[in-house]
């Protein structure tokens, strides 16, 4: 195989020590996008997000039109308050757990490959690298979570239209796009946060999932008004409200304050990573 | 130049790497040898920062690895255990590397092609052999053509080209000036590369030495005699023991010849011509490297029962040094290249 690789051709390498121009960054950030789109698993994981997304939305609202004679009207009320979160309802019940699985993934694949000791070898600075792997991940599904919102209300809202008409320029609508991009995109940075503590790929994930989809009907069981508080606080429960055109008549938080409360837990998260990952072996 | 200096590391109660103080230096193959369990990754691992010592430092050039510029263009390194995604192709994993370096994508060519990996570039990591993904572990390792190469168990899985092919790229590149820094486990491997070594049993420094010193330092030393009169000059020979010499012994091997310890061949060919011995043969025998190495960390193999169950005369049983080869996978050559 190498019989003509000759170790004097190796000696006489290149010298390719000089020419360093770009500030070491921008670098990190080449390296992690490189990482990301490399992977096949990752790419069809965000294609599946997408399909199921856009599928599971026309899906729902098509039944809910079919359904719209039939059902009551205090749903149909509560229905139309908020047409456009209720479209984008559909697709992300199911859609944002290929975020969360691939939030988690990002970071516990590589422990489980190995590539984590090839990459901190490239990066010893532990930091740095976990910013520019987040800041990555976060561009990419900031861009795809505002592709698949704005495409299921783009198919949704047609459907919609004989029983309730909506338009982009109606109040709220605009923000709850954009606020679903958002919501994504910061949900794929706590799965990520939670994937670089747990370090395991099964433990991660389930420990994502009991957070999205466990935690909030258990706080739902606790009495009186701390159940109703714990839940408001938890992270998707307020990270989801900025998804919504309006604020519901039983939401304690406005859409932006649900999204700061989930950017404080992600932030929390993401610092503990931060610092575990310099303190703990690799 | 690696410098360690004082380095602990412990996980949990369990001692890995006790006090080792060691340099490097450029030009050379330095071995790091030592039993299984003897702590030789982990401190691989500590130089390159990859774990937190307990205490002391390891400084390559000076500096600790992760305060190292660009890491990649000053040291390479090759760890045990597999660094590679599964699902990510050879080009793109070293492309991902390059970058993070600022090297150009030409580079990433260049040392797939030296490892010979340029047909399977393309291909995901996980399909490759034991021998391929060490070529891949290589490859990342010279692609910053770093000074400085630390490699722990190169040689594994790779096949007796492929073993050829990094004992004369180490000795290339260190004779082109680069430090090398490589572990094994292989003594008849390290016999045929390594300059110097530098051995550790249970974590502590046993030796940091020349290969020549390592060798000459065993009690392997002896001369194997043939004489017609065996017993004669056995009783000549052993009447040079004084209380102030070094103490002469010798054995009788099954076929009648004589083995002496503690007398040069010149000294014992002296006493016989002095006596009127004949003597049919009169041979130095070097230990070998295998030899000298189990000598040296008889005290501190971890895992004696495991080894006896290779029912090889391992460490416990090679109480005195005989010539013959008693290591099974070490060439019987091993001990006169290494004399080289």
């Amino acid at each position: 195989m190498t019989a003509d690789t000759t170790p004097e051709a190796s000696a006489a390498l290149a010298d390719n020590t000089g020419a360093s121009g770009t500030a070491a960054f921008p670098r990190l950030l080449a390296m992690e996008w490189t990482k990301f789109r490399s992977v096949r698993s990752t790419v069809f994981s965000l294609l599946a997000f997408v399909v199921l997304t856009l599928g599971l939305a026309a899906l729902f609202t098509w039944l809910t039109v079919n359904q719209w004679d039939k059902i009551d009207a205090d749903q149909r009320a509560a229905y139309q308050r908020d047409a456009v979160g209720n479209i984008l309802g559909g697709g992300f019940v199911l859609g944002q757990l290929a975020i969360c699985v691939l939030g988690a993934m990002v970071i516990t694949s590589e422990y489980s490959t190995g590539m984590i000791r090839a990459s901190l070898l490239a990066v010893p600075r532990r930091t740095p690298m976990l910013a520019a792997k987040g800041l990555v991940f976060a561009a990419v599904t900031f861009v795809v979570g505002e592709v698949v919102s704005f495409g299921a209300f783009g198919i949704g809202a047609p459907i919609l239209h004989s029983k309730v008409p909506v338009s982009l320029s109606d109040h709220g609508v605009l923000r709850a796009l954009l606020g679903a991009g958002l919501y994504l995109m910061m949900l794929g940075l706590f799965a990520m946060a939670i994937g670089a503590l747990v370090r395991h790929t099964a433990g991660a994930i389930t420990a994502v999932i009991g957070f999205v989809e466990v935690l909030a009907p258990l706080a739902q069981l606790l009495p009186g008004s701390l159940g109703k508080h714990v839940h408001a606080y938890l992270p998707t429960e307020a990270g989801h409200l900025v998804a919504q055109s309006v604020q519901g008549p039983k939401d304690l938080l406005s859409p932006w304050q649900g999204y700061g409360v989930f950017s404080l837990w992600t932030a929390g998260l993401l610092i503990i990573a931060g610092w575990l990952l310099n303190r703990r072996d690799a | 130049m690696i410098e360690v200096h004082d380095l602990s590391k412990r996980y949990g109660d369990q001692t890995a790497v006790d006090h080792l103080t060691f340099t490097v230096r450029p030009g050379l193959v330095t071995g790091f040898l030592g039993p299984n369990g003897a702590g030789k990754s982990t401190t691989m691992r500590l130089i390159l920062g990859l774990d937190r010592p307990n205490s002391g430092t390891a400084t390559i050039g000076g500096v600790a690895y992760h305060a190292l510029r660009e890491p990649l263009r000053k040291v390479g390194a090759l760890l045990e255990a597999r660094a590679v995604h599964t699902g990510r192709s050879a080009y793109n994993h070293l492309l991902c590397l390059a970058q993070s370096q600022g090297l150009p994508r030409g580079r990433v060519s260049e040392v797939l092609a030296l490892v010979g990996l340029t047909e399977v570039a393309r291909k995901r990591a996980g399909g490759f052999s034991l021998g391929m993904g060490q070529r891949l572990g290589i490859a990342a390792a010279l692609l910053g053509d770093p000074q400085v190469l630390i490699l722990d168990e190169p040689v594994n899985g790779l096949d007796p080209e492929g073993v050829l092919w990094i004992r004369n790229l180490m000795k290339a590149l260190a004779a082109s000036g680069k430090t090398i820094f490589v572990s094994s486990h292989l003594m008849s491997e390290m016999a045929q590369t390594a300059d110097h070594l530098v051995v550790i049993g249970r974590g502590r420094l046993i030796a940091d030495e020349s290969v020549e010193a390592v060798i000459a330092r065993s009690s392997g030393q002896s001369v194997l005699v043939r004489t017609p009169q065996p017993a004669q000059l056995a009783k000549e020979l052993e009447r040079a023991n004084g209380p102030d010499t070094t103490p002469v012994t010798v054995t009788t091997a099954a076929d009648g010849a004589l083995m002496v310890q503690g007398m040069t061949a010149p000294e014992i060919g002296e006493k016989a011509s002095a006596a009127r011995v004949v003597l049919h043969e009169l041979t130095p025998q070097r230990a070998s490297l295998e030899e000298a190495f189990m000598e040296l960390t008889r005290e501190s193999v971890e895992y004696h029962a495991a080894q006896d169950l290779t029912a090889a005369p391992g460490p416990a049983t090679t109480g005195s040094p005989s010539p013959s080869p008693t290591v099974q996978d070490a060439p019987p050559s091993a001990g006169s290249e290494a004399a080289e």
